[in-house]
């Protein structure tokens, strides 16, 4: 990991090869990157559409953004229900706060940002405007963890952390269009303040080869396996589940446990699957190793005197990360499908 | 809606609310021994012209979707604002000798999952108006004819979500916010303009968008027209009343005292300080 020393600039090994074309280097993406792989099938703007669809039967419903409109896949809400779209402007404080106003006033406000800015500049906001009051607002954010290659100022890898401390809050962790499709509505049913992460554009559509559905406060065992758990959230559930397919070819077993919901935690599904001995757990988060769901799930492990053999992390290292392309910060990171393959076998 | 006539009856009626509230936030800081006891005294005639002129609640029914929507950001004015509310019959009296004991309804800071008629949890300053924004926003969504009013402080002014909050309030022509401001000079590390200088006052908010009046906040006849200019005029543009006001109005000896952001008030002073309020009002 390279340090932020002044004048110890980063990224100098691209310069440093930048004759041999033998090793064309990826560029960064635009801001959001797709997370889809190669062939992979998508769904477009499964969030703006959920929420319109909801919108029809819900009138109470308003969408609302701090100049983000297009990049949270809210266009497509404010677009069909312009007089439900409050475009607050750059000004993410306010947009927290004017939520809060409208929830007092009984409408159910769905606010977009980015995650990095949900998390690091209104938290304040958030805590005391919002969740003090139980109001009803749901803040989704794009650009959760490492999903984008713009560098520390966008990629909010600790935005779990910061959120988890903070009471009634829920938080959601979606892991691919069907999840984020059916999350919308549940988070609009639930009665309080919910922090989701949000996938944008061309999402990945994974779980519907499972016979899974999204039910908020609740850990879903998509796949099992006698080797090793996988407890994971988000998109890194998406990349279990090819892990998991890697490692059939290498006769490990491999069990996914999909947690969208980081908090409330299903604690009793959690302890249910660590409880069955034998198996190393695995917890994978594209967030950082502090604060997440892992440490989450440690705490819960300790305090249950629930013992698995060995207990490993995949998650993003304490650091500011690299800019770059996602497929190679992936890969560096250790949260590619390979990179979290060859991880684990080297811990069995 | 028509503005309603200044009459000397009800100035001085508002003189006596006025005189009450202070009363009773003396008392309140009588049994706490302590309390922001200077802004509660220099902001009473404010809320005296709020709560027995302007607003319209419903003392029983606090959250009456009839009612005028009264915000204090400034969580630390609670002292004050409980006075007023125990004046309009909100809150009980008997409530006030419970003021910032433990398992009370009227904790230090104000907070709305406490007290009745406390719209929401103000004291991480600059929080109000952005509230009140979204408010105005929600009752214009409801065909509401009612007013956001949010109290704040000259020290919030030095907050960015403030200024957030007045550009959007411009942008969405609110005419239904009026924002009081009591510009009482004096924040926790001293003088307001020292501290972090916000003069020219009067030509920001107007370059923000809004209907601008600077009055003294200790003229209980000037309050009440501002307020009617307020919530009389057409225009459709969000209102600010800038209110200087002076700290601990209304009790000679606390008024004399520099250092008032937190005034210390020695135990026996309590009683003094009322004795010396009884007597202006005498006088």
């Amino acid at each position: 990991m390279s340090a932020n020393k002044r004048g110890a600039w980063r990224g100098g090994a691209a310069l440093a090869t930048q004759a041999d074309p033998s090793r064309p280097r990826l560029t960064t993406s635009a801001m959001i990157a797709s997370l889809a792989s190669e062939g992979q099938r998508t769904s477009p703007a499964p969030f703006g559409h959920a929420l319109v669809e909801l919108g029809r039967s819900r009138p109470d419903i308003l969408g609302m953004t701090a100049d983000l409109a297009k990049y949270t896949d809210l266009h497509i809400f404010a677009k069909e229900y312009p007089d439900r779209f409050y475009q607050m402007g750059m000004a993410e404080q306010l947009l927290m706060l004017s939520a809060a106003g409208l929830a007092h006033e009984g409408f159910v406000p769905f606010v977009t940002t980015y995650a990095a800015f949900a998390s690091r500049r209104t938290f304040d906001f958030i805590s005391q405007g919002i969740a003090e009051e139980g109001l009803n607002v749901k803040i989704c954010c794009a650009l959760p963890g490492l999903t984008t290659g713009y560098g520390p100022s966008h990629q909010a890898t600790e935005d779990i952390a910061i959120f988890r401390g903070m009471p009634d809050l829920v938080i959601v962790d979606p892991c691919d269009a069907l999840d984020i499709a059916q999350a919308v509505p549940a988070i609009a049913a639930h009665d309080g303040p919910v922090y989701m992460r949000l996938l944008r554009g061309n999402v990945p559509l994974v779980l519907d080869e499972y016979d899974y559905r999204f039910e908020l406060g609740k850990a879903k065992l998509l796949r099992d396996g006698a080797d090793v758990l996988v407890i994971s959230s988000g998109f890194m559930t998406m990349r279990a589940l090819e892990t998991a397919q890697l490692l059939e070819e290498d006769r490990v077993g491999v069990a996914v446990l999909h947690v969208p919901t980081i908090k409330p935690l299903d604690t009793a599904a959690i302890l249910r699957e660590a409880g069955r001995s034998g198996r190393m757990v695995v917890v994978a988060e594209n967030h950082t190793l502090i604060g997440g769901l892992g440490e989450a799930v440690a705490a819960l492990l300790l305090r249950e005197g629930v013992v698995p053999p060995r207990f490993r992390q995949v998650a993003l290292p304490d650091a500011f990360l690299d800019a770059g392309a996602l497929p190679t910060l992936h890969d560096r990171y250790g949260i590619s499908a390979r990179a979290m393959a060859r991880s684990i076998k080297g811990w069995l | 809606m028509e503005a309603q006539t200044l009459t000397r009856a009800n100035a001085l009626s508002l003189d006596e609310r006025a005189y009450h509230i202070r009363r009773k936030a003396l008392r309140m800081g009588q049994v706490q021994g302590q309390g922001y006891i200077a802004q509660a005294l220099g902001v009473a005639d404010v809320l005296s012209v709020a709560y027995f002129h302007a607003l319209r609640y419903r003392p029983e029914d606090p959250y009456w979707e009839g009612r005028d929507r009264f915000l204090l950001s400034i969580g630390h004015y609670a002292i004050a604002l409980y006075a007023a509310l125990i004046e309009a019959g909100v809150i009980p009296e008997a409530e006030l000798e419970t003021y910032g004991t433990d398992d009370s309804r009227l904790p230090m800071s104000g907070m709305a999952s406490y007290t009745p008629g406390m719209e929401i949890s103000g004291g991480t300053l600059g929080i109000g108006l952005g509230i009140a924004v979204g408010m105005a926003l929600g009752l214009r969504r409801k065909a509401s004819d009612r007013f956001v009013y949010n109290l704040m402080s000259d020290g919030e002014l030095d907050e960015g979500p403030t200024w957030e909050a007045a550009m959007s309030a411009g942008h969405w022509k609110l005419g239904n916010l009026i924002c009081l401001v009591d510009v009482n000079r004096m924040q926790a590390d001293g003088v307001s303009t020292g501290v972090l200088n916000f003069e020219p006052l009067a030509p920001k908010w107007e370059a923000f968008g809004w209907h601008v009046q600077r009055v003294d906040g200790n003229d209980i006849p000037a309050l009440v027209r501002a307020f009617d200019t307020a919530r009389s005029l057409t225009a459709p543009k969000p209102r600010v009343i800038l209110c200087d006001t002076r700290m601990a109005k209304g009790v000679p000896f606390l008024e004399a005292r520099e250092k008032s952001h937190f005034l210390r008030v020695e135990s026996h002073e309590w009683a003094l300080a009322l004795a010396a309020l009884d007597e202006g009002r005498t006088a």
